[in-house]
């Protein structure tokens, strides 16, 4: 009983912070512009991609890693300069196909220029290791999902509450003209929302490409999918909303995986995205309140 | 010596003319009232000199240099800060992290930004015992005195003042006025936009008034505070 218990939570847990991360990564971007990047689960794609093509090198795979981060970074501010910036000024509907636009050119990029069957991608000897907690065989790679989730959540708590940048960051979020009234540089604010986007996708796809082993074009929509979800139930204007509900998603989806019958694993899915139905249908807004908005005259 | 000189002025909302042809100048160290019904083209013209609006004709000049055409951030670093009539305060922000927010173009000066928190919290001390607190939770008059002295901590030479006494209770339109009466000890410029007549003229020095996008009389303030058709002039009779 303790023992599953224990699996129980530690699976849920390091899902979650997987669905935590993913979440985070795209909230920051929806929180400063109001627009979602739709090209968000392609930045987990090109770290995948930058993990197979680096295969084979002398690298140390730990420098891989750094390096599929780095190019994420590096996508997502492209992003914002190919899809976001020429048309941020002009049409929120463009923008979303702009953003479109975007993902789909990187999914075909990779399909054309790698192929567009799945191809396995380079995992450190670390990830195979298994911890006995109990009764229980953990998967190392679980723990350390666990560790770094928590790790980057609170360094970007710190970042957000203690640096100037981070001030600046969640004025823009909610007052983004006011901010450039203060000489708040309108264009480095918003590259720096995408690169941390990035920063995030990259460090996701470590750990989750990391469980399936292997890459392919279309590998972003789930984690986009995951993201916009985990989002929308927290709340879309909070960040911390964002978190929980990425924790509480994988709570759902990790428990449908232990309770559902044998016979309806397959639709797990559909249970999921029901009680998410019902969730939206008791609080609209989300669960967690958005931050305080609006003066009290 | 005129810090601020604005010459045939004319702004626009794509067709719609806000600002038809506007002249008018500050002198260093002067309190200037910018008066006129809605509409008739006060905040336009602020927005104009801050630089959020481009004007289609006419010059901007500020100590000396043309500024009509630069961009906002610019325009902060020449030394003019702007306070919006809509009391943007940062709602989720403290109190105090609005007011760093405010001394951003001088982040890099710790001791000099130490300095101004600290003035601004002498100047303003129901700020300092709210400092913590998420500025969305404090009343209108508190966020009234936290977007000045967030607008203060940019160091402006010239403050531009959009309708600081709007939907405030009386008395809190007098603490205002006095807070406003205590920033001037430097030589601070204030351009001040009011749809309080009396407590505009009481204290400037100087006042235009705006009618239809243009100046309809201009003057000493005790002069304009004479003038029996400033009623005609708002009414538009």
């Amino acid at each position: 009983m303790i023992n599953s218990l224990i699996q129980f939570t530690i699976d849920a847990l390091s899902l979650g912070s997987l669905y935590a991360l993913m979440a985070l990564g795209l909230v920051i971007v929806y929180g400063i512009l109001k627009l979602v990047n739709f090209a968000y689960g392609e930045l987990i794609m090109v770290a995948g991609y930058t993990l197979y093509l680096l295969n084979g090198s002398p690298l140390p795979w730990f420098i891989m890693a750094l390096c599929a981060i780095a190019v994420a970074i590096l996508t997502g501010v492209a992003t914002e300069i190919v899809a976001f910036r020429p048309v941020r000024e002009r049409s929120v509907t463009a923008v979303l196909i702009t953003s479109f636009a975007f993902s789909t050119l990187l999914q075909n990029a990779a399909l054309l220029f790698v192929s567009p069957r799945s191809r396995s991608i380079p995992l450190p000897e670390i990830f195979s290791e298994t911890v006995r907690i109990a009764d229980v065989v953990v998967p190392l790679r679980n723990l350390m999902t666990i560790a770094c989730a928590v790790l980057l959540l609170a360094f970007f708590a710190l970042l957000l509450r203690r640096t100037i940048l981070g001030i600046a960051l969640r004025a823009a979020a909610s007052q983004f003209r006011m901010a450039r009234m203060l000489g708040v540089p309108a264009n480095l604010i918003i590259s720096t929302a995408f690169a941390i986007s990035g920063f995030f996708a990259g460090t996701v796809s470590i750990f989750w490409l990391g469980r399936i082993g292997s890459v392919v074009p279309g590998i972003g929509l789930e984690p986009l999918l995951v993201a916009f979800i985990a989002t929308v139930i927290g709340g879309m204007r909070s960040l911390s909303g964002a978190v929980i509900g990425g924790y509480l998603l994988a709570v759902i989806d990790t428990s449908l995986n232990n309770f559902l019958p044998q016979n309806l694993l397959e639709f797990r899915d559909a249970f999921t995205f029901s009680l998410v139905i019902i969730i939206l249908l008791l609080r609209p807004e989300g669960l967690i309140r958005g931050p305080v908005s609006g003066a009290r005259t | 010596m005129s810090i601020l000189e604005i010459k045939d002025l004319q702004v626009s909302y794509g067709a719609v003319s806000a600002v038809r042809k506007i002249d008018l100048a500050v002198d260093r160290g002067q309190l200037a009232a910018l008066l006129g019904a809605n509409g008739a083209g006060k905040t336009t013209t602020l927005l104009a000199i801050a630089g959020a609006l481009k004007p289609g004709v006419g010059t901007i000049c500020f100590d000396g240099e043309i500024i009509n055409g630069l961009a906002p951030e610019a325009i902060l670093r020449k030394g003019i800060a702007m306070v919006p009539e809509t009391r943007d305060v940062f709602p989720d922000l403290t109190v105090s992290e609005n007011l760093r927010l405010g001394g951003y173009i001088h982040r890099k000066d710790k001791h000099g930004f130490r300095q101004n928190i600290g003035q601004m919290y002498d100047l303003f001390p129901i700020l300092k015992a709210r400092s913590s607190q998420p500025a969305g939770t404090l009343s209108g008059g508190e966020q009234q005195m936290l977007v000045i002295a967030r607008a203060m901590m940019s160091r402006p030479k010239l403050l531009l003042l959009d309708e600081p006494s709007l939907g405030l209770a009386p008395t809190l339109v007098n603490k205002i006025f006095e807070m406003i009466h205590r920033l001037r000890q430097t030589d601070l410029t204030i351009l001040l936009v009011e749809q309080n007549v009396t407590k505009a003229l009481e204290c400037a020095e100087h006042a235009y008034v705006l009618s239809l996008g243009a100046v309809a009389a201009s003057g000493r303030a005790d002069e304009i505070a004479r003038i029996t058709d400033l009623r005609s002039i708002y009414l538009g009779a």
